[in-house]
């Protein structure tokens, strides 16, 4: 056995690896995009398909507010992870309860328009083509910034008791990365339902 | 031939195991494991056991087929069988078993102590298994309310509208969907994790251009996971939304279109085929340069094939559709990029000849089964190039031509790699060989078998018999052909029931194996046979492809020509 041996080298050179939970989730979020990618190639297709009302024009508002929320959230967290890095604590605090508010306004935004579609418009995911698709489509999304928000909560939680700190780093850029997917993905979903689907 | 000499001279010394926990730890064991080695060894055990069950079906169909006007099975049950034997073989067996080789071997192949995430790793396997219980668990729970239904019966690939609530009341189609959508997310928690191992946890010294061509593979077969099972998955979901909320993805009469899951259905169904015959391909690249005493030839032209596959299997999907009546532009388009598969695939099977070209072949067990495998996946991918011409399609499209074709690749192919596998990393695992006389039964019963059966199909397919049918009138012509298909179906029956109390013997009365019984040059053979907990005591430095070389030649070192 002991003539088998592949005891490294002390002239051997550095040998570093890219992280593995950047790998996992970049990973994640190719196999999350090719998901979002077939729930909006049937959106596109479906445009102007249904055969009753109402329709986008008719009854769609751009979220104008959400979305403007949602996207600087993404400004936000890359404050919160600037901070973490430099071992700011109380900085990270702050810009994490400032993302997880304005995810928190995004939803609501959301819950407001759903509420006015299906009370005021009429409009269920039984009634129509693009009642299924646009349904499906954003609460696809938005069934991702809840979990977004799940995880910057409980990162929040862990925060104010005092169990995170610089040495978690890493582990928060993962979990960022995955929130500035979230928003990214809005960019498209918001342009494929409220500018091009209008 | 120095098959008699196994385990080959010059291999490391056995070393012996402990034993002394009682059966119920052990059994406790298995469930809490997060060990990469031992969850590798339930995916491919769950999957044996799926191999067995999706036979069985298999052989019932042929039963029914063998002669005309047969009532074996009645419609109803038929198109049950049909359609559980090919989700069970693609889902339950297929990728599960490939996994579970690649959650065995990855790590091992790159000098890793374990997977990059051990209990993502238990977590994605309890969920391919408990997908796979779903599934049957229809043939119980799939009535309903209704009193209809039982497994489900909409073909494997479940077109629409026939999976509309109105066409397949009760639940069968509800399990068949919530089944693949629990163990997609488990191929796809798996493929994720293979990918992070891969990336990250490489040994030091091994740059990707020095890694072994299996996890190569896995890599690519994990890259091209993560955007072919998850379109599966998006499916699946709406189609549960057209059938609990009144959705109308699929729906016709609302204006949805039925083409559209063919499309979705497609995109990841015809990756999959890929997901599943790379990893074979993977297989055959470590076993044959071992037994052909070579390193294999053309490395980095087998690198970049592999990558090249990948690219183009995701451009193909439509060669499924040419019938539906698509625009002779999509038509031209599909053809053609069908048929650049053949080129990087061409490739690699030149590469293999090549590689067996001049050197000192051993047919020991795998060896047989990846020689048998060039020569069936090169006639599977010819009629796979005929088959990728469309007019010839719209004459052979849903005909016991396809059938023979694919069952070519996926039999004729990989299910022979598996085989090949499982004799070649056997003693890794267990620390015994496997009984070598039983293999040669096992070999060559299943290729009389798979010939008997398979070749003779393509002609009831030419003479227009159409797949799915549960009988057919004496007149066709087609029973002696169909007789005869039935007659290797059980032949091949025989030889995995040769194979499977062979698995079973050998782990008890097989030869003591010892660290390298091939003399072989990745890193699993390093270590003893069955590996250690943290596998590798030292973590290794490898210099080149084959680390092994290097240490028992340290005269001649492969790094001195790699570079």
């Amino acid at each position: 056995m002991s003539a088998y041996s592949f005891a490294p080298t002390p002239q051997s050179p550095a040998w570093e690896l890219p992280p593995r939970g950047t790998v996992a989730m970049l990973s994640l979020i190719i196999g999350e995009s090719a998901i979002f990618t077939i729930f909006v190639v049937a959106y596109v297709f479906y445009i102007g398909k249904s055969l009753s009302g109402p329709t986008p024009q008719q009854v769609l508002e751009v979220p104008w507010l959400g979305t403007i929320c949602l996207l600087s959230s993404s400004f936000t967290i890359w404050r919160a992870e600037h901070a973490i890095t430099s071992g700011a604590m109380a900085r990270f605090t702050i810009w994490l309860a400032a993302t997880i508010t304005l995810g928190v306004i995004f939803l609501a935004g959301t819950a407001q328009e759903w509420h006015k579609l299906i009370y005021q418009d009429g409009l269920t995911i039984q009634t129509n083509l693009f009642g299924t698709t646009f349904y499906s489509l954003v609460g696809l999304h938005a069934t991702h910034v809840v979990l977004g928000l799940l995880m910057l909560s409980l990162v929040l939680i862990f925060t104010l008791f005092g169990k995170v700190g610089t040495q978690h780093a890493d582990r928060i850029k993962v979990v960022a990365l995955y929130w500035h997917f979230v928003d990214a993905v809005w960019v498209v979903v918001f342009t494929v339902v409220y500018i091009v689907g209008r | 031939m120095a098959d008699q000499s196994i385990p080959y001279p010059g291999t490391f010394e056995p070393v012996q195991t402990e034993g002394g926990a009682t059966l119920l730890e052990k059994l406790h064991s298995w469930v809490i494991t997060v060990d990469h080695k031992k969850l590798g060894i339930l995916y491919v055990v769950y999957s044996l056991c799926f191999l067995l069950v999706g036979g069985i079906e298999a052989i019932c169909i042929r039963i029914q087929l063998a002669i005309p006007d047969n009532h074996f099975l009645g419609p109803a049950v038929f198109n049950r069988f049909f359609t559980m034997h090919g989700t069970t073989m693609v889902f339950l067996v297929g990728m599960p078993i490939l996994f579970g080789f690649a959650n065995y071997l990855v790590p091992l192949m790159i000098g890793a102590r374990d997977m990059a995430f051990p209990r993502l790793n238990a977590f994605s396997f309890w969920l391919t298994a408990f997908g796979g219980l779903l599934l049957y668990f229809s043939f119980i729970g799939g009535f309903g309310l209704y009193g209809m239904g039982s497994a489900p019966d909409v073909g494997w690939f479940a077109y629409a509208p026939l999976t509309a609530r109105a066409f397949s009341p009760g639940h069968s189609t509800d399990y068949w969907a919530l089944a693949l959508i629990v163990s997609g997310f488990g191929t796809l928690g798996t493929a994720i994790n293979i990918i992070a191992t891969i990336v990250s946890m490489r040994c030091k010294g091994m740059t990707l251009l020095r890694m072994p061509l299996f996890p190569w593979l896995m890599f690519v077969v994990s890259s091209l996971t993560l955007i072919a099972i998850t379109p599966l998955t998006a499916a699946q979901v709406m189609l549960l939304i057209d059938r609990y909320l009144g959705g109308h993805f699929f729906d016709t009469q609302a204006g949805g279109s039925a083409v559209v899951w063919m499309h979705f259905f497609w995109i990841f169904g015809h990756p999959e085929v890929y997901i599943l015959v790379m990893p074979a391909f993977g297989i055959a690249n470590e076993i044959i340069p071992v037994f052909s005493r070579k390193a294999i030839f053309g490395y980095p032209a087998m690198v970049s094939a592999s990558a090249c596959i990948a690219f183009v299997s995701v451009s193909v999907w439509a060669h499924h559709m040419f019938t539906v009546g698509m625009t002779s532009v999509s038509n031209a388009f599909f053809t053609l990029s069908t048929m650049m598969v053949g080129i990087p695939t061409g490739i690699k099977i030149f590469n293999w000849i090549a590689t067996m070209w001049g050197g000192k072949i051993r047919f020991a067990t795998p060896m047989l089964f990846c020689t048998a495998f060039l020569l069936q996946f090169l006639i599977a991918g010819l009629t796979g190039i005929m088959l990728a011409a469309a007019p010839l399609d719209w004459q052979l499209h849903n005909s016991y031509f396809v059938i023979a074709h694919f069952h070519y690749v996926l039999v004729g192919a990989i299910v022979t790699c598996i085989f090949a596998a499982i004799y070649y990393w056997y003693p890794k695992a267990t620390g015994r060989m496997m009984n070598e006389t039983l293999g040669k039964w096992h070999f060559w019963l299943f290729i009389i078998g798979f010939h008997l059966c398979f070749d003779t199909m393509h002609i009831p397919g030419m003479l227009g018999m159409p797949r799915s049918i549960y009988t057919y009138q004496a007149d066709r012509g087609w029973g002696t052909l169909n007789l005869i298909t039935s007659i290797g179906g059980f032949i091949q029956g025989i030889a995995v029931l040769i194979f499977a109390y062979n698995l079973i013997v050998s782990y008890f009365r097989g030869l003591q194996a010892g660290n390298d019984p091939w003399d072989a040059w990745t890193l699993e053979w390093s270590i003893p046979s069955p590996p250690p907990e943290y596998n590798f005591a030292i973590e290794p430095e490898v210099k080149s492809r084959r680390p092994l070389w290097d240490l028992k030649h340290p005269e001649d070192p492969d790094w001195r020509y790699e570079q």
